[in-house]
């Protein structure tokens, strides 16, 4: 039996409550870096297919300020999508066990942040290599 | 006048046969540092004001009743403790997302709804007999789904979950945990009986990993977990369907 | 045994959930080193030099149809991670999302890829 004359409390403003939500909401906004850098790419590869002229002016133009600050905003975007996004891989995987034993939630965390450092050091290697 | 530690006990007040809109009233409590929200609630209760309503039963945080919120996070009242939070002013709230009733009680019949479309009970599909003797677990089997049996109905994730406050028809964090309790419950065959409830807009999918839950969670179920397992469950359900379908998925 | 009268409509959130996973554990795991590359230490020649990722070198990677798949892969992967993301964020903000937003959103991930798949095979 559903109790009469209920009060609904509104939802405005949720996310200013309390520091868990507004990190949690900062954590979702890192798609805008994503977005934006996937669209940055996509630009080069046009800029590509009009021929050596176009794309290397949009290659000079990376180095510009404002460039860079977008570029800034944007590392910072990936960085805290890389990092909160292992935060939360224990949850969306069955348990992992070593044997008998669970392994802790923080060790699941901790080898992928390490798996990213790893990748990070490949692809720069391999882009050392690839762009003289 | 002794070395007696006070505390200012804010409360949100709602009658409503009296009331349009919440109010709040300010107690001036004594306490001690044994005592709790809740002791400090029944001292108001007691002493200050009798018309003070709200819910409690074991004082020791295994019935679930005593939720509110205490100074925006969901908590039991039970166990907190008054020398954490004084001195100065706490502010009392009922749980967040659910319809005010009557001052800190809230109206859970929605979650009870929820609670029963999972079928959060053992399902077997040949009936079992007595005779058939006790069912048998390894240590592993009960390790899959213990710590999701320890939920104690308290509603703090309800509370915390802002896409259950955005959208009233989400399952929730308990009930799916529930759900998954049983399907990872190596007794139960009732998984496929489960699926729809899962596949749904408001099942697995309502979840976005705010994870909120299972930091408020008195009993460390970690509900959140309970959920995302499921996402890829789900997956693969919808994806295999047309290969190996399961009982109940629907189109 | 019978299906409940009132059982909930599967979603069709999967396959999009899969590209969002997949495109988030991308960018996760490699998307800082790419960001840094093109977007700093190319651009300012940190221990690359001034012709690296000109259209002469990019012309010789662009030779190897893995690195065009591969460019493709991020691009796309990327889009369709944010672009989910993006309308559950826009959700967050109370904005009540219907089936033409979610396809809108979806549309335009795909056309994204779409466009960076005819390009990158139009691109000698």
């Amino acid at each position: 039996m559903t109790a009469r004359n209920t009060y609904k409390r509104p939802m405005t403003g949720w996310y200013k409550r309390l520091p868990f939500y507004t990190r949690y909401l900062w954590r979702e906004a890192t798609c805008f870096a994503v977005i934006a850098y996937a669209l940055v790419l996509l630009t080069g590869l046009w800029r590509y297919t009009q021929g050596a002229e176009a794309f290397n002016a949009w290659r000079a133009a990376l180095s510009s300020p404002l460039s860079l600050v977008l570029h800034v905003a944007i590392l910072a975007g990936f960085v805290f999508h890389s990092w909160t996004w292992f935060e939360v891989m224990p949850k969306t995987i069955p348990f992992v066990r070593m044997g008998d034993k669970r392994v802790p939630d923080d060790v699941i965390v901790r080898s992928g942040v390490m798996a990213a450092l790893a990748a990070t050091v490949v692809v720069l290697g391999l882009a050392y290599w690839a762009l003289k | 006048m002794s070395t007696e530690k006070r505390i200012q006990i804010e409360c949100l007040r709602y009658h409503p046969e009296q009331d349009k809109e919440p109010r709040l009233q300010t107690y001036d409590v004594p306490y001690t540092d044994d005592m709790s929200l809740l002791q400090g609630l029944q001292y108001i209760k007691d002493h200050l004001d009798g018309s003070l309503t709200f819910r409690w039963s074991c004082r020791m945080a295994i019935c679930g009743s005593c939720g509110v919120m205490i100074n925006g996070v969901p908590s039991l009242g039970c166990h907190t403790f008054l020398r954490d939070l004084g001195p100065g002013k706490v502010r009392v709230e009922p749980l967040t997302h659910f319809p005010i009733q009557r001052d800190l009680a809230i109206d859970q019949t929605d979650f009870l709804r929820k609670l029963e479309s999972v079928k959060p009970w053992i399902i077997n599909q040949t009936p079992k007999k007595p005779s058939d003797g006790a069912n048998r677990q390894t240590p592993l089997q009960i390790d899959d789904y213990y710590q999701f049996s320890e939920c104690i109905n308290c509603l703090l994730c309800y509370a915390a979950c802002p896409q259950y406050g955005l959208n009233p028809e989400f399952t929730g964090p308990a009930a799916l945990t529930l759900l998954h309790r049983y399907n990872a419950d190596s007794r139960d065959e009732g998984t496929a009986e489960r699926m729809a409830v899962i596949n749904g807009e408001n099942g697995v999918w309502g979840c976005t990993l705010v994870s909120y839950c299972s930091e408020v969670c008195p009993k460390g179920v970690d509900p959140a977990r309970a959920i995302n397992q499921n996402k890829i469950n789900s997956t693969k359900d919808y994806f295999l369907r047309f290969v190996a379908p399961r009982g109940a998925s629907k189109g | 045994m019978s299906t409940p009268m009132n059982a909930p409509k599967r979603a069709n959130k999967p396959p999009f959930w899969a590209l969002f996973g997949a495109g988030g554990m991308v960018s996760a795991l490699i998307g800082p080193a790419l960001v840094l590359i093109t977007g700093f230490l190319v651009p300012l020649g940190l221990g690359f030099s001034p012709q690296a990722m000109d259209y002469a070198q990019v012309q010789v990677l662009m030779g190897s149809v893995l690195f065009k798949l591969a460019l493709v892969a991020v691009i796309g992967l990327f889009l369709f991670h944010g672009m989910h993301r993006l309308y559950h964020t826009l959700h967050d903000f109370g904005l009540h999302i219907t089936p033409a937003i979610k396809a809108l959103c979806h549309g335009l991930a795909a056309l994204g890829t779409l466009v960076a798949i005819v390009l990158v095979f139009s691109a000698r």
